[in-house]
């Protein structure tokens, strides 16, 4: 575990549970020193390297690998595929949970996808493994790729995204429609985009008899950890995973990919350590994406604006072997007041790696419709975009009928509309220009993401050096884990931050649930926050109970645990130091575990979301057709806000992902081969730095007391939602010019000047 | 990888000997090279690296009043080169358009000149590709190529030839100074890349051995510093190889078009000269109408090679841009967002 230094503070200061201090990474010098060891720097004794030949086809069988040739590359060590490999437990086509994906591990020749594993060359250096798999010269027989939206039969599945029913109504939607004063009937594409984050998946697995010792990033060190146990048959206990950092995940890095378990199978193979990381086209199958979508909104409003009717379908694509289905239409449920509400999705089966979760998987596809539509149904009533969302803004959840927990959505638009400037804006399109002559077009977006909850512990310490220690398996992919839940750890345990060893990243610490679905500071907060207050509990029976001290009999008054000392709660002049309690007990320390989880009953009476509201502005050229964000604000209601600055930084980077998903990404398929023609940095487009305009984002005060006892919402993944909609929506404010296939094109605005 | 032997030649002569073995390239910065070999689809046996020879990297001003540019220097240093931008500005404002800062600092101009088609199926090694493999066929030909050429491509190949600096140089008659197995010879840039044909494997007018020592223009492509420009259109606002871009430059005498100078980028396997746009420009007043019909005559011969309609429009569109920015004066300082439609966005401070 990497020594962190920790930030010097003000001893009053609380850190992150109460008021949140915007305190800077304390892994921040590590990285910028390249000192935080990522799994792939990590070289034990004797590592040997592995590299994966993949799949060129996207359908079919491998018939042949020179295995012969790859061997005798100098340097080659051994060669594994699907007839050369050590024994799995169990049958990795087995999904024993939900969780479970399934995943290409040499099983067969059978090719799913292009990018699928099909054999792995271990040798002395990166070189050689890299050489001898493309020595291996794989032949093929080759089966019709299934390619795109209308590949084959379309199938309604059984549940989308986790659990979700595939179909979701409120009211009738048709008597609804016909009722309508206007109507819009719309049709939106979105492309497959794949997670791209910047640290590719790694692993470097070291076997020492029937203990296996595991470096990979991971969103979720208990599900990899179990999922390894299953398909090596081996006992938890028998299994040690480090996942200190992660160079970002986006839910890619979430459930346990095909790829690290060849390395632990390679480590195997060879009685040696074993390093593999994947290329960066390798990332395009094998790890999962976002699935693309097609998808239909019906919109009806009566003669003020008022909505009579909403229906959302959405198409999307699963791979032929598994089932992951983006909830893209579930985006309708909770954001406008119709009473009248039907969702649904179908889907077709191609040749593809299985989608999997990508940040605000169902949300940002969703969204960029549902924000689209709405702009579009807001014209067709002449009605300025803002005013139409507050016309049909939902006090209750539209899908359930539920109230909220908490929504500060209407103080999100005011602010930010404020902060914008958006009073100032024509209804119609195409009004407004620069001093250059570039269009200028202003558009908004609703944001929303569910507060959702995991399961978690923590083990909290107290030590008769005054110390503290919180122990949890939480993970860091770059949000400020390190810092976030130090904060909570700090406040729960009475102590200053520097005070605290903050403990997270390894198997061997208390599950911290997955770090996913913008639950972790939620959950893990939870858990430490319960574990905190439990060990505080066990300090002060030991000081209460004990006539020696001066917290003798205030049992039932109570204490407060503050600045490492024990107070009276009615009396704050007579306490101690917990030194002093803890000496006096003669005990070294006194620790106590701690649980976070949801809570069902506030969950079956209250709606739990995240809400905010993104304007931007964008710029076009009237002849050319290049589209530039020239601003955005969004203001977010998270409830508590544990540290303003990763925090924004966590929405600023959302928005970014949004302004990036309605003008760059897309994964360019071959529509005849099902291959991704631009798998690479360079060519998969995503915002550089002069893409990104100045950006504000306000968080706006809101206080949950029902999602948590903390009242944290998450703000991992809804800077996405609204903004991709808010950008789209400008480009036609700015031309007139309604782009409905994602991402806008220059060619779509290629218009008469 | 494969392995490959490396050599540092010590001469000119040395490198042109040990280049002119077959399965030998020249290795400069390597920003493209290197890629192509860790990808497989560049496999020589042997880099000769041309990174240490002797007085390549200077840009000298020559007698005649013309400018010499040593095959070494950087992308970064020679746009950076406060006289050469002053006198080719249009041919600093593309260097800064293309790639990164990063990528400017180490790509060289010869590099540059000799990059290779950034066509999909080029570097795809398992589809088939003309350029890499003379008569395996073109996969892009019916595949996804929204960005592939409109000019000068044929059935065996249609992809671009991605370099921003080469449009420019073209339109001003540049020189390419080439040490050869027969000693040195010179040809105009405009000759150097080859269109497909039926051999589009022969990118270049190159023999094996050929060395760029230089890159010269002419004097009189510096009387167009005061109406120069260059403009790119891309998918993203930096980092991004062209959709299309244009090099545009004037003369303007009397209150007409002297002389002009087009070229195209982005629309074929070479950057395109575009003569006929510059012969009905000759001697007319430089108004919109003027340059609609160059833009006219530009594209004249241009045609889809697949779900890239668009590019030809789009095209005629950047040489009135040009054409109409390039008579408009060139700025006294080189955009923040060089070549780019948002050049003139205030509070711009990338590249």
């Amino acid at each position: 575990m990497p020594e962190l230094n920790l930030t010097s503070a003000p001893a009053h200061l609380r850190h992150g549970s109460n008021i949140g201090q915007p305190l800077t990474r304390r892994d921040g010098v590590l990285k910028v020193k390249g000192q935080a060891t990522y799994a792939a720097d990590n070289h034990p004794p004797g590592m040997l390297f592995a590299v994966m030949a993949v799949a060129s086809i996207s359908r079919g069988h491998v018939t042949s690998l020179d295995v012969a040739a790859a061997r005798r590359h100098p340097g080659v060590v051994d060669v594994m595929t699907s007839d050369h490999k050590p024994r799995l437990a169990i049958d990795p086509e087995i999904k024993t949970n939900p969780f479970v994906f399934r995943m290409e591990v040499l099983q067969s020749n059978e090719v799913r996808y292009a990018n699928q594993p099909i054999a792995v060359v271990i040798a002395e250096t990166l070189e050689a493994a890299t050489e001898g798999a493309a020595l291996l010269a794989p032949r093929y027989e080759t089966l019709p790729a299934l390619v795109g939206l209308d590949a084959g039969d379309s199938f309604v599945p059984p549940v989308v995204g986790v659990g979700n029913p595939t179909e979701n109504h409120r009211g009738d939607v048709e008597a609804g429609l016909a009722s309508a004063e206007k109507r819009i009937d719309a049709v939106y594409e979105t492309p497959p985009q794949y997670h791209n984050a910047m640290e590719p998946h790694a692993i470097v697995a070291a076997w020492d008899g029937d203990n296996l010792s595991v470096d990979m990033p991971t969103q979720g060190l208990m599900l990899s950890l179990a999922r390894i146990a299953e398909l090596f048959g081996i006992a938890h206990d028998k299994i040690h995973i480090r996942s200190p950092f992660l160079g970002g995940g986006f839910g890619s890095k979430g459930l346990m990919a095909g790829p690290p378990v060849l390395g632990i199978m390679a480590a195997k193979l060879v009685g040696r350590p074993v390093k593999l990381v994947l290329r960066r086209e390798q990332m395009y199958g094998p790890v999962g994406h976002r699935a693309p979508t097609r998808q239909r909104l019906r919109i009806g409003t009566d003669g003020d604006g008022r909505l009579t009717a909403l229906d959302h379908h959405a198409r999307t694509v699963s791979s032929t072997f598994d089932d992951f289905y983006e909830p893209a239409a579930d985006a309708s449920h909770t954001l406008y007041a119709a009473p009248a509400i039907r969702t649904s999705h179908d889907a077709v089966r191609v040749s593809t790696g299985t989608p999997l979760f990508m940040r605000a998987p169902g949300e940002a596809t969703g969204s960029i419709a549902l924000e689209s539509a709405i702009d579009e149904m807001a014209w067709a009533c002449g009605i300025d975009p803002l005013a139409f969302r507050l016309k049909n803004y939902a006090e209750v959840e539209p899908i359930t009928g539920k109230p909220f927990s908490s929504k500060a959505l209407r103080a999100c638009y005011e602010q930010g509309a404020a902060r914008f400037g958006w009073a100032k804006r024509p209804l119609q399109p195409r009004q407004m220009r620069d001093d250059a002559g570039l269009l200028v077009g202003w558009g908004m977006g609703t944001a929303t993401f569910p507060a959702l909850m995991f399961q978690a512990e923590a083990r909290a310490v107290l030590r008769r050096d005054g110390s503290g220690a919180m122990e949890i398996g939480a993970h860091d992919m770059g949000q400020g884990a390190w810092t976030a839940l130090a904060q909570i750890a700090a406040d729960e345990l009475g102590l200053d931050i520097d005070r605290v060893e903050f403990k997270a990243g390894s198997s061997d610490l208390p599950d911290a649930g997955i770090a996913g679905g913008s639950a972790h500071t939620a959950t893990a907060g939870a858990a430490i926050h319960s574990a905190g207050a439990a060990v505080i509990a066990k300090l002060a029976d030991l000081a209460t109970s004990d006539e020696r001290s001066p917290l003798f009999g205030a049992g039932n008054a109570g204490v407060i645990a503050r600045d490492g000392r024990l107070i009276r709660r009615d009396d704050e002049s007579r306490g101690e130091s917990y030194a002093e309690i803890l000496a006096r007990a003669g005990v070294a320390e006194v620790e106590a575990r701690g649980t976070g989880a949801p809570n069902p009953a506030a969950m079956e009476e209250y709606a739990m979301h995240a809400h905010g509201a993104v304007f931007a502005e964008v710029k076009v050229d009237p002849e050319l057709g290049q589209v530039r964000v020239t601003r955005m604000v969004g203001a977010f209601a998270a409830g508590r806000i544990v540290n303003p600055r990763m925090v924004q930084s966590q929405l600023f980077g959302g928005m970014i992902w949004g302004l990036s998903f309605a003008l760059h990404e897309e994964a360019i398929t071959d529509r005849r081969t099902g291959r991704i023609m631009n798998a690479n940095l360079g060519e998969y487009h995503i915002p550089v730095n002069a893409d990104v305009p100045p950006l504000d984002v306000i968080t706006v005060e809101e206080h949950d007391p029902h999602v948590n006892a903390l009242g944290i919402k998450g703000v991992g993944e809804i800077g996405v939602t609204g903004s991709a909609g808010a950008v789209a929506n400008a480009v036609w404010h700015a031309t007139g010019v309604r782009v409905r296939r994602f991402p806008i094109r220059i060619e779509e605005l290629l218009t008469q000047p | 990888m494969k392995q490959f032997d490396y050599v540092r030649p010590a001469t000119v002569a040395e490198a042109v000997a040990a280049a002119a073995q077959p399965g030998a390239v020249y290795l400069a910065a390597g920003t493209n090279l290197l890629d192509l070999m860790k990808g497989g689809v560049s496999r020589p046996d042997r880099l000769v690296d041309v990174t240490h020879l002797d007085g390549l990297d200077r840009i000298e001003r020559l007698a005649d009043g013309g400018v010499r540019i040593g095959v070494l220097v950087s992308n970064a240093d020679l746009a950076h080169d406060a006289d050469f931008a002053k006198s080719y500005p249009a041919v600093a404002e593309a260097l800064l358009s293309g790639a990164s800062a990063q990528l400017r600092n180490a790509a060289t101009v010869g590099g540059n000149l000799l990059q290779r088609t950034r066509c999909a199926y080029f570097y795809d090694t398992a589809s088939r590709c003309n350029k890499r493999e003379a008569g395996s066929g073109c996969d892009a030909r019916d595949g996804e190529n929204r960005t592939h050429a409109v000019l000068g491509w044929s059935e065996n190949c249609i992809a671009t030839h991605p370099s921003d600096f080469c449009v420019p140089l073209v339109a001003l008659d540049a020189i390419v100074e080439i040490e050869g197995r027969n000693g040195r010879r010179e040809i105009a840039l405009d000759e150097l890349h080859r269109l497909p044909g039926d051999t589009p494997e022969r990118e270049t007018a190159f023999e094996p051995g050929d060395l760029v020592v230089a890159v010269r223009l002419p004097a009189a492509a510096r009387g167009f510093a005061a109406r120069a420009r260059y403009l790119k259109v891309r998918d993203r606002t930096s980092y991004a190889f062209a959709v299309v871009s244009a090099a545009a430059a004037l003369r303007i005498e009397n209150g007409k078009i002297a002389e002009a100078r087009l070229a195209l980028g982005g629309v074929a396997a070479k950057p395109w000269r575009a003569r006929a746009a510059e012969d009905v420009l000759r001697n007319v007043a430089p108004t919109v109408d003027a340059f609609q019909e160059a833009a006219r005559r530009a594209l004249a011969d241009a045609k889809p090679s697949g779900d890239n309609a668009f590019k030809i429009e789009l095209a005629r569109r950047i040489v009135v841009r040009a054409l109409s920015l390039a008579v408009a004066g060139t700025p006294a300082r080189i955009p923040a967002l060089p070549a780019s439609p948002f050049a003139s966005t205030s509070g711009a401070i990338h590249a």
